[in-house]
């Protein structure tokens, strides 16, 4: 009998059935941990594809991308079947009450990723009619940015998510767009400009004066 | 083939007389400008007429003309302009009506008597811009939710809306027992 690390859990291995010796192997984990590995590692998808992004996510989940080498190509179109909600696309006004009750029908635990620049912000649609971030309304625990993302994008927040499963986290709270930092009073972001560090006052009026000296007077100095 | 507009514009202007505002002509394409108030009997008369037989039509919608600068205010004496897009399959050939309808009262004849075609394009246009066709079967909103107030696309509603795409109930944990 033999003892050895498996992914980071203390196991004791037994001779394995590969030997094909009839002895009994075991190891030993915590039911919490074995339990996330097994929802990490075989996800269910809950695709909701309203717009070009659904076309992305399309792709990762055919052959080229193959979102099975992640354990997540058993796209579920039963919310009561599945634990990840990828909302690709823009939600609108009429379309949102339709993405909580699905959202509510998922059973517990659940993630949620929020794909592309509209689902996570409205993107360029700032009109009456679009919904400008799900995640004011449902938690979402990763963002992919882009219009519309690559499926390595995708398939990096599958991971990401991944991640997450294994540490047993979960996003529960809401964003609220009424503090977000950019709606602040324009007024307090001059006055506070020549405290704050560089970093936040960096746009292109804080760099440094441009180098106007030829080639020949660089290298002299 | 083809239609002989010149012969139309005198055709509609002995039968309709003061309800043509205007004809308008712009690389091939006509345009009738009339008033609202006989409408159906203006698009019955280009259905039915063996020298028009516009017989198909393609879209109906609408264009608020409110705050138009100076030089466009000339053309658009109501509010609203009423659009239908008519397309003659014998004679090959299209036309535009545009009907005047005011802010107040903001009604016309409805045109789905003559066209089932216009049954959901009137109602697109009374979701849109509030428009109310009067005899329509079915006048109901056709894109907005059912529980929608307001017109979204009058140039007096607000792009970015009156709160509707914040109103919606938050996701809350049920609390494990």
């Amino acid at each position: 009998m033999t003892t050895q690390q498996v992914e980071g859990v203390s196991a004791q291995v037994g001779a394995g059935p590969e030997s094909k010796s009839g002895e009994a192997g075991f190891i030993t984990t915590k039911l919490n941990a074995l339990l996330d590995w097994g929802r990490k590692n075989s996800l269910w998808p809950m695709p909701f594809g309203t717009a070009c992004c659904a076309i992305e996510m399309m792709a990762t989940l055919s052959s080229r991308y193959d979102l099975a080498r992640f354990g997540a190509e058993v796209i579920r179109f039963s919310p009561r079947q599945s634990d990840l909600m990828i909302v690709s696309g823009r939600i609108s006004i009429k379309m949102m009450p339709v993405l909580i009750e699905i959202y509510n029908q998922m059973p517990e635990p659940k993630w949620c990723i929020s794909m592309g620049a509209c689902a996570s912000s409205g993107g360029v649609f700032d009109t009456y009619t679009l919904i400008q971030g799900v995640d004011q309304f449902i938690p979402v625990d990763v963002y992919i940015p882009g219009c519309p993302p690559r499926p390595e994008s995708l398939i990096d927040a599958v991971m990401l998510i991944q991640q997450k499963i294994a540490r047993n986290q979960r996003q529960t709270k809401l964003y609220d767009r009424t503090r977000h930092p950019l709606d602040f009073e324009p007024v307090a972001l001059v006055s506070n400009a020549a405290e704050a560090p560089a970093t936040l006052t960096g746009s292109r009026h804080s760099l440094p004066p441009k180098d106007v000296r030829t080639v020949a007077e660089k290298d002299e100095a | 083939m083809g239609i002989d507009f010149k012969a139309l514009q005198e055709t509609v202007k002995q039968r309709f007389g003061e309800q043509v505002l205007a004809w308008s002509e712009f690389r091939g394409q006509y345009g009738l400008h009339v008033k609202s108030g006989r409408i159906v009997e203006v698009l019955r008369f280009l259905r039915d007429d063996p020298a028009t037989k516009f017989v198909m039509l393609t879209d109906v919608t609408c264009v608020d003309g409110l705050k138009l600068p100076e030089t466009m205010e000339q053309g658009f004496p109501e509010r609203f302009a009423v659009v239908y897009h008519l397309y003659s399959l014998e004679h090959n050939d299209r036309l535009r009506v545009k009907a005047f309808v005011p802010e107040d009262p903001c009604e016309i004849d409805s045109a789905a008597g003559l066209w089932a075609a216009a049954n959901w394009g009137e109602r697109e246009v009374f979701d849109l811009f509030g428009i109310n066709f009067r005899g329509h079967p079915d006048l109901r909103r056709i894109l907005m939710p059912a529980n929608y107030e307001g017109h979204p696309l009058r140039k007096d509603y607000p792009l970015k809306g009156r709160g509707e795409r914040d109103n919606f109930p938050k996701y809350t944990e049920i609390p494990e027992a």
